[in-house]
C-alpha cells in the first residue's frame, strides 16, 4: 500500500476536532504558501482505520487523530501537522509518525510539540522543514487573527450551549452558527472580524428561545478531545439540548491555548482541600470545576472521557468525593471505538429522570 | 368498566408483561422468552395476557421498557416509552417505599440503583463485560447438565463453594472445566459461580456505591435462590426479593404510563397488525448508519439509527 505524493504539489493537512478546522485552516491558508487540506469529518470508518492500526490500548484521541491522517494521506496530503497535550499525547506525534511511515506512506512530519515540550525556536525549526521562506511578522498578525477567532468561536458555543435546548425554530441555532463559521472563514482583517462577531451576536439573541427560569442544568466535563469533538461523545451535547437542559462546558481550544497556563494555578487554589499538584492534563481543572458546578446550583455532572485516559482515571475519585459530600449526582462514560449507543442513549435517559425527578422533591 | 394499564418490559433474554388496576394490583402476568425476537414475543405475549381477561376491562394507558421499549413502543402505540432504570426504581418503589438499594440481574445487564426518600439519587449499569449476568449463569448450566432453574436450590445444598476466577465469563468458564476435571462435586461448583455472580456484580456494578438498607433484590436472576444466599452473606445485610421480582420492570412502566394516562382507550387486538422492519445502510457518507425503517401495516410510520439529517427517510 506505498503510496508516493512526495514531489508532487505540496499538500498540509492536520487532526480534526469540533469546527477548529476552520481557524485552524485559515491560519495555516495566510502563513505557508503550500495547499491546505481540510480533514476529512470524522465517520464510523476514520475510528475504524485508526484502531486497526494503533496499539490496543492507547486512548481514542489517538486513533482519531491516526485515523484522520491516514484519510488525508489517502486523499493527497503529503504534509502533515501535529501538535500534543499536557499527557501522554505530547508523545503521540512520534509513535504516529512511525505508524505511517511502516504503512509505507511517505510524507513531511511537522510536530510543534517534540516530547511534551513546546517551544517557538523548535516550532520555527519544524516549518522551516517545507516552508524555507517562512515570514514571522506576517505570521504574528494571523495568529492574533485566528486567536480572536477561536474565542469568538467559543464565545457563541458557549451561548448556543445555554439556549439550544430551548430553541422554538428546530436547527435554528445550528444553521446559523455553520453561516457564521463560513463567514468567519473569509475574513481579511481583524477589524472585519470584529465586525461580524459583534452581528452574528445580535442574530444569535433574536433566534427565539423557550426558556423557563428554573430549567436544569447540567455540567460537562472530561478530558478535552472527547469534550470538544462531537463524534467522539457520541453527539453527548445534542443528546442533552434534546432534554431541554442547560448545558455548562469550560474546556474549549482557546482556553486550552491561551488562558490555561494562568487558570491552573487559580483551580489549584479554589479546590486546595482535595488537590494541592497538578495530574497532568486537565485532571486538576475538572477537580476545580467539579467544586465550582458543586456549589453553583448545577443539578448534575457528566464526566466524559475516552477509554484509558490515565489523567482524568487519577481524577475520578476525587470528583466522586466532591460530589458525595455536596450531594450532587454524577455519571461517568468512558467512550472507545466499541460504545454501544443505546447503552449511553439509555443512561443519558435515567440521568435525565434522576436530576428531574430530584428537583421536583 | 374497569380501568387498567398495561406495561411491557422487553428484556434480551425475557420478555415481562402486567396488566394493573388504578391501585397498583397485579391483575394479570406473564413471563416468556424473547428468543432474539421481541416483535414475536410481545405478540405472544399479548395474545395470553388478553385470553380469560374479564370483559369489564378497559386499557386506558400502555407503556414499554427494556432494551426493545422503542421498537415495541411504536407497535404497541404506548403512551409512555422509559428506560429501565427508571422503571424499576418506580416499580420496587410501589412495593416497598422505604428501599434504599435496588440490585438488579438480567439477562445481559445488570445494575444498581440507589434512593433515599422515594427519589433515585445514584445509579450504574454494566458497561464493558457481562460476567455476572443471567447469561453467564445460564450458559453455564448447560455446560454443566444443570436446569438454570434448578441452580439455586442445589448452590444451597453446597457447604464448600469452590473458588471460580469469574473476572470473565470466558475464563471463568475455563476454571469451572478445570475445576470439575479435577473432581469437585457439582454442587460446589455450582454453589462456587453463585458466589463468583455475586463478587463480580458487587465488584463491577457496584464499584463505589454505598449499599444501604433496605436492600432489594430484583430481575430474573433474584429468583436463584444461591445467589440471593451469598448477597446476604457477602453484604452482612437482610436482602429482601419480592414474589413478583422478575416483572418489577414491566410494573413500573405499567404505573408510569397510568401516570401520564390520556383519555384513549387501547386495543390489545395486536394479532391481525403486520409489523415489519427493514434495515439498510445510508450510504450518505463513510458512516453508513444502519437506518431501520418501521412499517405497520405496510405504511412507513418511523425510522431510526440514523446520525444525521442525511439518512432521514421521508415518508
Amino acid at each position: 500500500m506505498s503510496k508516493n505524493n512526495q514531489g508532487a504539489k505540496k499538500i498540509l493537512s492536520f487532526p480534526q476536532m469540533g469546527n477548529y478546522y476552520i481557524p485552524v485552516k485559515y491560519l495555516f491558508k495566510h502563513i505557508f504558501s503550500c495547499e491546505i487540506m481540510s480533514p476529512p469529518n470524522i465517520t464510523t470508518k476514520t475510528i475504524e482505520l485508526g484502531s486497526k492500526y494503533s496499539p490496543e490500548f492507547v486512548c481514542t484521541p489517538f486513533k482519531y487523530t491516526l485515523g484522520t491522517f491516514i484519510e488525508s494521506l489517502d486523499r493527497g496530503a503529503n504534509i502533515l501537522v501535529q501538535a500534543g497535550g499536557g499527557c501522554r499525547y505530547g508523545y503521540y506525534s512520534e509513535l504516529q509518525e512511525q505508524i505511517l511511515k511502516d504503512l509505507g506512506y511517505e510524507f513531511t512530519f511537522v510536530n510543534f510539540v517534540t516530547a511534551g515540550n513546546r517551544n517557538i525556536k523548535n516550532i520555527l525549526k519544524e516549518i522551516r522543514k517545507f516552508e524555507p521562506k517562512f515570514k514571522k511578522i506576517r505570521a504574528l498578525y494571523y495568529l492574533f487573527i485566528t486567536s480572536k477567532m477561536i474565542k469568538y468561536m467559543d464565545n457563541i458555543d458557549h451561548y448556543i450551549r445555554e439556549n439550544i435546548g430551548f430553541e422554538v425554530e428546530k436547527d435554528s441555532f445550528i444553521k446559523l452558527n455553520n453561516r457564521m463559521l463560513k463567514d468567519f472563514s473569509k475574513v481579511k482583517s481583524y477589524y472585519q472580524l470584529r465586525k461580524l462577531y459583534k452581528s452574528y451576536f445580535m442574530k444569535f439573541r433574536e433566534l427565539k428561545i423557550n426558556k423557563p427560569e428554573n430549567c436544569l442544568k447540567v455540567g460537562i466535563i472530561g478530558e478535552l478531545y472527547t469534550v470538544m469533538e462531537p463524534f467522539a461523545n457520541y453527539y453527548l451535547e445534542r443528546e442533552l439540548a434534546s432534554y431541554n437542559i442547560e448545558i455548562k462546558r469550560y474546556t474549549n481550544a482557546h482556553y486550552l491555548v491561551f488562558e490555561k497556563a494562568r487558570e491552573v494555578k487559580k483551580y489549584l487554589k479554589y479546590a486546595s482541600e482535595y488537590i494541592k499538584y497538578r495530574m497532568g492534563a486537565d485532571a486538576h481543572d475538572n477537580i476545580g470545576r467539579t467544586k465550582y458546578l458543586c456549589t453553583h446550583g448545577f443539578d448534575g455532572i457528566i464526566h466524559i472521557k475516552s477509554s484509558f485516559c490515565t489523567p482524568e482515571i487519577g481524577a475520578m475519585p476525587i470528583i466522586n468525593k466532591i460530589c458525595k459530600q455536596y450531594n450532587v449526582p454524577v455519571i461517568y462514560f468512558s467512550f472507545d471505538a466499541n460504545t454501544s449507543e443505546v447503552g449511553i442513549k439509555t443512561r443519558i435517559e435515567a440521568f435525565y429522570d434522576m436530576i428531574e425527578m430530584r428537583r421536583e422533591k | 368498566m374497569k380501568e387498567c394499564y398495561l406495561g411491557v418490559d422487553i428484556g434480551s433474554i425475557s420478555t415481562k408483561g402486567v396488566i394493573i388496576d388504578n391501585d397498583n394490583n397485579i391483575i394479570k402476568s406473564l413471563y416468556i422468552w424473547t428468543e432474539g425476537n421481541p416483535v414475536e414475543a410481545v405478540k405472544r405475549l399479548i395474545s395470553k395476557l388478553k385470553a380469560n381477561l374479564p370483559k369489564s376491562i378497559v386499557i386506558k394507558g400502555i407503556g414499554t421498557t427494556g432494551s426493545a421499549r422503542k421498537l415495541i413502543g411504536l407497535m404497541l402505540d404506548a403512551n409512555i416509552v422509559k428506560n429501565e432504570i427508571t422503571a424499576h426504581a418506580v416499580g420496587t418503589l410501589s412495593r416497598i417505599p422505604d428501599a434504599r438499594t435496588i440490585l438488579e440481574i438480567g439477562g445481559q445487564d445488570s445494575k444498581i440503583i440507589l434512593l433515599d426518600n422515594g427519589i433515585i439519587t445514584d445509579y450504574s449499569m454494566n458497561t464493558l463485560c457481562a460476567a455476572g449476568t443471567g447469561s453467564f449463569l445460564s450458559s453455564q448450566a448447560k455446560r454443566l447438565g444443570v436446569d438454570v432453574e434448578e441452580f439455586g436450590e442445589l448452590a444451597l445444598k453446597s457447604e464448600n463453594p469452590v473458588k471460580i476466577a469469574a473476572r470473565c465469563t470466558v475464563f471463568a468458564e475455563s476454571d469451572l472445566i478445570h475445576k470439575a476435571q479435577i473432581g469437585y462435586d457439582k454442587k460446589d461448583i455450582i454453589a462456587g459461580l453463585c458466589r463468583s455472580v455475586v463478587i463480580n456484580y458487587l465488584n463491577n456494578v457496584g464499584k463505589g456505591k454505598k449499599i444501604k438498607g433496605p436492600i432489594v433484590f430484583q430481575g430474573g436472576v433474584s429468583k436463584n435462590k444461591g445467589v440471593l444466599k451469598y448477597f446476604k452473606e457477602i453484604l452482612h445485610e437482610d436482602v429482601i426479593v419480592d414474589k413478583d421480582s422478575h416483572l418489577m420492570g414491566a410494573l413500573g412502566i405499567a404505573i408510569l404510563s397510568k401516570k401520564y394516562r390520556t383519555e384513549k382507550t387501547y386495543s390489545l387486538d395486536i394479532n391481525n397488525i403486520s409489523f415489519e422492519t427493514i434495515g439498510s445502510e445510508c450510504k450518505g457518507c463513510a458512516n453508513n448508519c444502519e437506518v431501520l425503517k418501521i412499517y405497520k401495516d405496510k405504511v412507513l410510520i418511523d425510522s431510526f439509527g440514523n446520525k444525521c439529517p442525511k439518512g432521514a427517510v421521508k415518508s
